[in-house]
């Protein structure tokens, strides 16, 4: 089930947010639209923690995770780190991290078993990101572009990648990481699909721009309804025809 | 053999419809991409041009008329400059579409492309429709409404001929000073000049302050005025008087002033040239004085005619003459012009024992010391005589002639509109055109133009070898006793006593009377 929303006009919801199969993180906000809709969605499945990150509002960008644990920047202050300490589940692990691409969650991106990772990144890093959660480690780049995480989305159904990934880069992608891959965008033809999407093995939250066909796209890649991959095309049609309707 | 599969297309979906594209920066394809994106925003699709229906011209922006032909490369550019949005885009291709010139319709396709998100270029052909507006451009509604000029200036001559203002149309051609002149009119003692800007009647104002003495005076009337903005609408006047005193004129200074000399302010003129007496040289001898080509001489001459033995000559001026006592009288006078003339030349001067002039300056002059006769130039009588037609002709600036319809030969701009007194105005343009052939100098100073039926050797194969010779002659000395002609035919002695004439040379002659006078109006159209 994917869900369309904004924060404050924006159509990043990747950036302001940070989904996993075992706890949200939701940037602290003015008004409360952005987390109740979280909340309709996730109430009573998962924590959804309200938090900031160094005093930013950019989690979803500054950490990392997946069911196991979460790394945050060495940035998060002390009392930021208890807040999330407290709210998280004992089974998920906190670590916070001394790298120097300290914007964790532009430079990995992670399911439950394999992590994609900046090729720059630290060896220690490295080593932290593998104990903490639990998920092989390999650097990558997707499309060419080093930030693994802002330009791909993983969970454990399925990914979605940069659309300008070729298809040998998906076929290496997809064997590291032993799910389908398919190239796509979210919010109108965005390729950042980091920022423009978050989500786990069950649902997904996308930018308020982002079109039915990007939406069907998303829920097939995911697996959200229990779809299987061919019924793709059938719904890339019926959009099709809606559009022209 | 091993199955190789061909390499798959990397294809992902548009973000709007789901069609399968090649991934691009906007990621949409390229329908979905014009659908929302309309590079021609801001450039409008109908717009409209001005048409002049008077005289047939576009306007181009800001306010400039020009004439464009349908479909034209002028058209289109004056139609892409109505556009405002064009900057913005770049325009690779435009073109007319038919539209029946009824229609008052311009239809333009424009191909215009423009970069939309990060290097996505777009192209779009569209449509403009231009309405055609007839209006009136400035200069037809000028002409409408009659209000033509803002200038004016009042040129004036007191005097009884109208020699000035021939020579000063020779010299305003000559200097293209006519340029701007929207109109000309003769009035009494002068010509009016028509100009639609002021800066043009103060530039003609300072062509005539180059050329003649003039005493010239502005005024201005009020034509509208606008208290809000601060401006007024004038109509300004430039009155001009030439001062009354042409070449050749006797002029009488007082005792006094002439004295003072070079404060010659109040000066009149006497007699001017149509007083002129004919009288023939009997007798010269230089008395040593030159200057230039002048030089002082002691002349006895006589009247023309003086010695005739019988009144047939036909001139009604010398028969009163003949009656008098003095016909055959000789007179003994001083002359400037001892280097041209020669015991048998005719010469005109003024013959002051026999005129009255209502001057008091005149009456104070010791009567013993005035001369009975003043020679003023050489004369050749038996030149006229010949009635030979003229190998060149003068342009004027006049353009109407047809307008008033009541001058029927090429004359000046004076006496061209409905001819005040059309004996007095041939009569005065054929001296001048006699001046200018008599004058090398004076001729020099304005354009000769030949004339379309101008024979090139001016006279027939006959004789043509002796005028050759004159002309060289002429071109090596004027004033130097005539060179005898070996073996001259019978025909020319007539001709021989006027070897020194300043005969209009050839190379004088400008080419191309009418291309000019084409290429004048051309100019006066823009």
């Amino acid at each position: 089930m994917a869900t369309r929303l904004q924060f404050e006009n924006s159509n990043d919801v990747g950036v302001f947010s940070k989904l996993t199969n075992s706890y949200c993180l939701v940037a602290i906000q003015g008004s409360t639209n952005f987390y109740s809709t979280f909340e309709a969605e996730l109430h009573d499945v998962i924590p959804i923690v309200h938090t900031s990150i160094g005093g930013t509002r950019i989690v979803g960008r500054l950490t990392a995770g997946n069911r196991h644990g979460l790394l945050v920047p060495s940035s998060t202050t002390d009392q930021e780190l208890q807040h999330i300490r407290n709210a998280l589940p004992d089974s998920v692990a906190l670590q916070r991290v001394e790298e120097r691409l300290s914007a964790l969650g532009n430079v990995i991106a992670s399911n439950d078993h394999v992590a994609l990772v900046h090729p720059d990144i630290d060896r220690e890093t490295e080593e932290i990101i593998a104990d903490v959660l639990k998920v092989e480690v390999f650097r990558q780049t997707i499309a060419d572009n080093v930030l693994v995480g802002s330009y791909c989305a993983i969970t454990n159904q399925g990914g979605l990648v940069h659309p300008k990934t070729s298809v040998q880069d998906q076929d290496e992608l997809s064997s590291l990481l032993q799910v389908p891959l398919v190239a796509g965008t979210v919010n109108r033809g965005s390729d950042v699909l980091g920022a423009g999407l978050v989500v786990n093995d069950w649902c997904a939250f996308t930018g308020l721009d982002t079109t039915a066909t990007e939406i069907s796209v998303i829920e097939a890649t995911f697996k959200l309804q229990g779809q299987n991959s061919s019924a793709v095309v059938g719904e890339m049609r019926d959009a099709l025809i809606d559009s022209w309707a | 053999m091993e199955f190789v599969p061909a390499p798959a297309i990397h294809r992902v979906l548009c973000a709007d419809c789901g069609d399968p594209i090649v991934p691009n920066s906007a990621n949409l394809c390229v329908n979905c991409l014009r659908n929302t994106i309309d590079i021609t925003e801001g450039i409008p699709k109908q717009a409209s041009v001005s048409y002049c229906r008077n005289c047939e011209r576009f306007l181009a922006p800001p306010a400039q008329w020009t004439i464009a032909r349908p479909e034209s490369q002028e058209l289109l550019a004056i139609c892409l400059k109505k556009l405002k949005g064009l900057n913005r885009v770049r325009l690779t291709d435009a073109h007319f579409i038919w539209t029946e010139p009824h229609s008052k319709r311009l239809r333009v396709s424009l191909t215009i492309q423009k970069e939309v998100l990060t290097s996505t270029i777009l192209e779009q052909v569209f449509e403009i429709e231009y309405l055609v507006q007839h209006g009136q451009c400035s200069d037809c509604a000028k002409l409408a409404a009659k209000n033509t000029w803002k200038a004016l200036v009042q040129v004036r001559q007191k005097v009884p001929h109208k020699r000035t203002f021939l020579y000063l149309e020779q010299l305003i051609l000559k200097h293209g000073a006519q340029k701007d002149t929207i109109s000309l009119k003769e009035v009494k003692d002068g010509l009016d000049f028509f100009y639609s800007q002021r800066s043009h009647a103060i530039k003609i104002l300072e062509f005539l302050s180059g050329v003649v003495p003039i005493r010239s005076k502005t005024s201005e009337r009020l034509l509208s005025t606008d208290t809000h903005s601060n401006t007024a609408n004038f109509k300004f006047t430039y009155s001009v008087e030439i001062v009354p005193i042409c070449k050749d004129d006797l002029v009488c200074l007082p005792l006094k002033l002439a004295r003072q000399l070079g404060n010659i302010d109040p000066l009149t003129s006497l007699a001017s040239i149509s007083d002129l007496v004919e009288f023939i040289v009997l007798d010269i001898e230089p008395s040593g004085r030159t200057h230039g080509k002048w030089v002082m001489a002691d002349a006895q001459v006589a009247l023309s005619g003086a010695f005739r033995s019988t009144g047939t000559y036909e001139d009604d001026r010398m028969m009163d003459y003949e009656t008098a006592a003095s016909t055959n009288q000789i007179f003994h006078t001083r002359t400037h012009l001892g280097g041209i003339l020669q015991p048998g030349d005719a010469v005109m001067g003024y013959y002051l024992s026999n005129t009255n002039f209502n001057s008091d300056d005149f009456a104070s002059l010791p009567q013993d010391r005035i001369p009975d006769v003043i020679l003023v130039r050489k004369a050749y009588p038996n030149r006229r005589k010949k009635n030979k037609a003229r190998g060149w002709r003068l342009r004027s600036i006049a353009k109407e002639e047809g307008e008033e319809g009541e001058t029927s030969s090429g004359r000046g701009a004076v006496g061209r509109m409905g001819g005040r007194d059309q004996k007095k105005v041939e009569e005065d343009y054929e001296l001048f055109l006699r001046d200018l052939e008599e004058d090398p100098e004076m001729r020099s100073a304005v354009n000769l133009y030949k004339a379309d039926d101008a024979k090139p050797g001016k006279a027939g194969p006959r004789n043509g070898d002796v005028n050759a010779r004159k002309k060289i002659q002429y071109a090596m000395d004027v004033d130097e006793e005539p060179i005898p002609i070996p073996a001259p035919a019978p025909e020319v002695d007539e001709e021989e006593d006027e070897a020194d004439f300043p005969e209009v040379k050839l190379e004088e002659l400008l080419e191309n009377f009418d291309d000019m006078t084409l290429g004048e109006e051309d100019a006066h159209e823009e």
